[in-house]
């Protein structure tokens, strides 16, 4: 197995709020890593900074061993060999689906707009979103929103794919849908990164989960592993909660 | 419709408190009916005690002779409205030019990074200036001030160093709105659009200043409004014939007012109808999108 994503030793703060402190975490080609952990753990951030859409302090984050945090990097380059979704989809609210989805493709990497609509159709009918390509954000659901969030970040074909709490803001009888479509990628062998408070997924899918604390990851297994015998006493204690909580 | 329970319902106690007494119109037709009475009535008290307060004041009649005499006006009223022409070609050039200028000057000091610092030092003092200068002061100084340099290739027209003045000056109040309207929209979309791999313009341009110019449609045509009084300042000048240059001009050698009015009547006849739509434009905005929110 090869390393795809490798964050060693990263630090960031926001103001004095330390966030990621000393966070090493590495991802291989083709596996699905769950992050989870209380909220305020640095899970989102840890993706933001992945994606750098947020500078890091210290440390470094290599992808296929080349340090993408180095200075003289082409950010936008990397960026688009790197898919994000976030919690709350992001469309843009003033363009259609096949417009939202086709933008970065038309404008960051000046592919004709035929040729981009083509391969935006193709995708949005494979997630089942073929007759809301003309819609607008806001006339389709939650669910729907998502999935073609989904679909926007996978037009550049990315070598990775971060989620950030993808169903924490849909309607619980929609995050099926959402998750049925991480599911197929999963399948399909692309190299995902989830952050995610659903424990019955991510034991599912994930090939590895982190349990992240307080910046850092604290312990981290194969799934079974992870949620059958927790090691820390703090990993023990946030799956008793949310055992508690009905999530697990 | 045939159920009988929806058309013919029998009165109940209830309905004879709503209508009152009086029965037959409903208790809102008869406040509507009382209402319309109370406005009337009181609107014509209270413009005719104002009528009647000017009309009696001890020098009423030599005033009504000064700013409204009919004779003056319609002598007037060809020469203001020739320069009326005047500030209505302005009123429009600025209006081309200071979109324009102000959106570049919003953009600058939106761009992030150490690296655009000095274009966003440049456009904070730019706003902080401009906006810092009364405006009759600004038309003073770059109307007289600039022809008089005399550069080479520079136009020597003071009506073109006053388009510039009021550019300038509403070009920083423009932006201010724009930056205003680029703020309102959520971090969250500029994330969403740079982790598409699009640069900082392509963000600008494409996620965020659609947004940002929708929000503030109503503040714009606001400004538009007032730049269509504010135009009326180039007179200062002197030597730019605009609709209150040429009343003053009249005044100065009749030593009467009613020029003034008539230069007042046709701004009027523009301003009202363009508030009018505007309060109208600005309802439907607000209507339109608390229906898309649903």
């Amino acid at each position: 197995m090869t390393v795809k994503l490798a964050l060693d030793h990263v630090h960031k703060a926001y103001g004095d709020r330390v966030v990621l402190d000393g966070m090493t975490v590495s991802v291989d080609e083709h596996q699905v890593v769950c992050l989870i952990g209380p909220s305020g753990c640095g899970k989102s951030t840890l993706l933001r900074c992945v994606d750098l859409l947020d500078p890091i302090d210290r440390g470094t984050i290599t992808l296929d061993g080349v340090d993408i945090t180095a200075k003289g990097i082409d950010t936008n380059a990397v960026r688009r060999r790197i898919g994000i979704v976030f919690q709350s989809y992001n469309l843009f609210p003033h363009m259609s689906v096949l417009d939202n989805v086709t933008l970065g493709a038309r404008r960051a990497q000046k592919r004709p707009r035929r040729e981009a609509e083509e391969q935006a159709r193709e995708l949005l009918d494979r997630f089942g979103l073929g007759d809301k390509a003309e819609e607008f954000p806001n006339r389709i659901s939650g669910g729907q929103n998502q999935r073609a969030a989904i679909v926007r970040a996978l037009m550049s074909d990315p070598e990775i794919l971060l989620l950030d709490e993808v169903t924490s803001a849909l309607d619980p009888e929609l995050v099926g849908e959402v998750l049925g479509v991480i599911r197929e990628l999963a399948e399909r062998g692309l190299t995902m990164v989830l952050a995610t408070h659903e424990m019955g997924f991510a034991r599912d899918v994930a090939d590895r989960v982190c349990f992240l604390n307080e910046g850092r990851v604290l312990e981290e297994a194969p799934p079974a592993e992870l949620f059958g015998s927790p090691q820390e006493e703090r990993t023990q204690q946030f799956l008793a909660r949310v055992t508690e909580a009905g999530r697990l | 419709m045939d159920d009988p329970t929806l058309t013919e319902r029998r009165p109940s106690a209830v309905d004879s408190v709503l209508t009152g007494p009086t029965g037959g119109r409903s208790w809102f037709q008869q406040e509507g009916v009382r209402a319309g009475v109370i406005a009337s009535v009181s609107t014509v008290v209270f413009f005719g005690v104002a009528a009647a307060l000017i009309v009696n004041s001890p020098n009423w009649p030599r005033v009504r002779d000064q700013f409204f005499s009919w004779e003056d006006f319609r002598e007037a009223w060809p020469d203001v409205l020739g320069g009326f022409w005047v500030n209505v070609v302005l009123f429009f050039q600025a209006m081309l030019l200071i979109p324009v200028v102000a959106l570049v000057i919003a953009v600058m000091r939106s761009l992030r990074g150490p690296a655009f610092f000095p274009l966003r030092l440049l456009s904070i003092i730019y706003t902080d200036v401009f906006r810092g200068i009364p405006l009759i002061l600004l038309i003073l100084l770059i109307g007289f001030g600039v022809p008089a340099l005399d550069i080479q290739g520079l136009p020597n027209d003071a009506a073109f160093w006053g388009l510039i003045a009021l550019t300038l000056s509403y070009s920083a109040y423009t932006a201010e709105i724009y930056r205003s309207g680029i703020d309102a929209v959520p971090e969250s979309q500029r994330s969403s659009a740079r982790s598409l791999g699009l640069t900082q313009f392509q963000t600008l341009r494409f996620a965020l200043l659609p947004q940002a110019i929708r929000n503030v449609v109503p503040a714009l045509m606001n400004t538009v409004v007032s730049l269509q009084k504010d135009v009326a300042l180039i007179a200062v000048l002197g030597v730019v014939r605009d609709a209150t240059r040429e009343a003053q001009i009249i005044t100065n050698r009749t030593f009467n007012y009613t020029p003034y009015l008539a230069a007042t009547v046709l701004f009027l006849a523009v301003s009202i109808p363009l508030t009018r739509y505007v309060d109208w434009y600005v309802a439907r905005d607000r209507a339109r999108r608390s229906q898309a929110q649903v």
